[in-house]
């Protein structure tokens, strides 16, 4: 099973997004915040990332734009998952190097679309 | 089923029936339950009996009503993405070789809230050809409002649809999303039944007509399909839904080989009047 990294500062979020992409057929781990989402990338690159964009410490396109200058950083397949609807964020995103982009609220369908737009289901 | 009378049940399958040939048998009953309900309540009736008590007298804009609301609208961007890519690998490449520059003509039947037009008006961006012209039809003028708006909800862009398309192909407005013009301008929306005679339409190149046969009786497809090959260019394509087929049903069109869905029309066949 590929492994996927879920980042969100909300543990419900988490919990989740956890399940959906269980059901995806991924292992999952969680990390709560940009820099803890770092050290576990550190540790061992995931396939996949389900990223938060307003997190504390520090944020997903902050986490984003470090991963990629990691070694091995240009694997994962990143979806940012965000309240932030906006173009200006959505391109921001996509010029730091997200693969794709889920607009919050989402369910288990988007998540799916999305999983199958970036390649990984 | 809630207390509606078998009588009356038979009665509105009966007028569903003629109206759009969609076959409904007491064991959709749960579906004439869950559609109708909500229907009824914004109609101001009490209950879905008193809804088919006004259909019985005659009432036109209830029987519409009650046939858009059990009519099937689900569609979405790219939906089952097999059939955009055979007409991006397959059939593009082949008309735009045998029409040397003259506009393809291409028909939605059934293009319900508009994605599937617009799915193709973006593909056809994005290769930068062949010039065509997109006819969506549509049996509802309720949907037909909305796929002529091409404002789509947060939860509609993002099935089907990847991001780089929606920032390429759309516009935010407000808490929705709309097809930019140039797509829009691609396309054309009318009202049209299956049922009823679409000869004026006139001669189509491409034809996608999915997931909307399956709802039909044995007859009733026949019969379509036959008039939607009377349709077709000589050299044109039929793209029906994954568990849809002609095989059995109709000669004059048979499978192009090694692309599921697709169908051109079987050669020695005299066309049929149109």
């Amino acid at each position: 099973m590929k492994p996927c990294l879920v980042v969100d500062d909300s543990r419900v979020i988490r919990k989740v997004a956890r399940k959906i992409v269980e059901d995806l057929g991924f292992v999952c781990e969680e990390a709560g915040d940009g820099q803890e989402a770092l050290g576990a990338c550190r540790k061992a690159m995931p396939d996949a990332i389900l990223l938060d964009w307003n997190m504390p410490v520090m944020n997903g396109l902050d986490f984003l734009i470090q991963l990629r200058n990691e070694t091995g950083g240009k694997k994962p397949v990143v979806v940012f998952c965000t309240t932030e609807n906006d173009m200006g964020h959505i391109t921001e995103a996509l010029r730091a190097g997200a693969d794709e982009y889920v607009m919050k609220p989402f369910d288990s369908e988007i998540l799916e679309s999305k999983f199958a737009e970036a390649g990984l289901v | 089923m809630s207390q509606l009378a078998p009588s009356k049940f038979e009665y509105l399958c009966r007028e569903v029936r003629a109206r759009t040939g969609l076959v409904l048998g007491p064991e959709k009953a749960y579906l004439v339950e869950s559609r109708l309900g909500p229907l009824a309540r914004r109609s101001g009736f009490s209950a879905i009996e008193p809804l088919v008590d006004a259909m019985m007298r005659g009432d036109k804009a209830i029987l519409t009503d009650v046939c858009e609301a059990l009519v099937t609208h689900e569609t979405f961007f790219f939906r089952d993405k097999t059939p955009f890519e055979l007409f991006e690998n397959v059939v593009a490449p082949a008309l735009k070789t045998a029409r040397a520059g003259r506009t393809l003509k291409i028909w939605c039947a059934a293009a319900s809230s508009g994605q599937e037009p617009y799915s193709l008006a973006m593909l056809l961006d994005e290769a930068g050809g062949p010039k065509a012209e997109i006819l969506a039809t549509d049996m509802s003028g309720a949907v037909l409002e909305k796929a002529k708006a091409a404002l789509y909800s947060q939860f509609e862009v993002q099935r089907g649809l990847a991001i780089q398309r929606l920032v390429k192909h759309f516009d935010p407005a407000g808490d929705a999303w709309r097809v930019k013009a140039h797509l829009r301008q691609m396309v054309r929306f009318e009202q049209s039944n299956l049922l009823d005679d679409f000869s004026r339409l006139g001669r189509m190149d491409v034809i996608f007509c999915r997931n909307v046969l399956i709802y039909f009786d044995i007859e009733t497809k026949t019969q379509i399909l036959n008039r939607l090959a009377a349709q077709l260019a000589d050299d044109g394509y039929l793209i029906l839904g994954a568990s849809e087929t002609v095989i059995g049903l109709c000669d004059a069109l048979r499978p192009v080989e090694g692309h599921r869905g697709l169908y051109a029309r079987a050669p020695g066949k005299a066309r049929a009047a149109a």
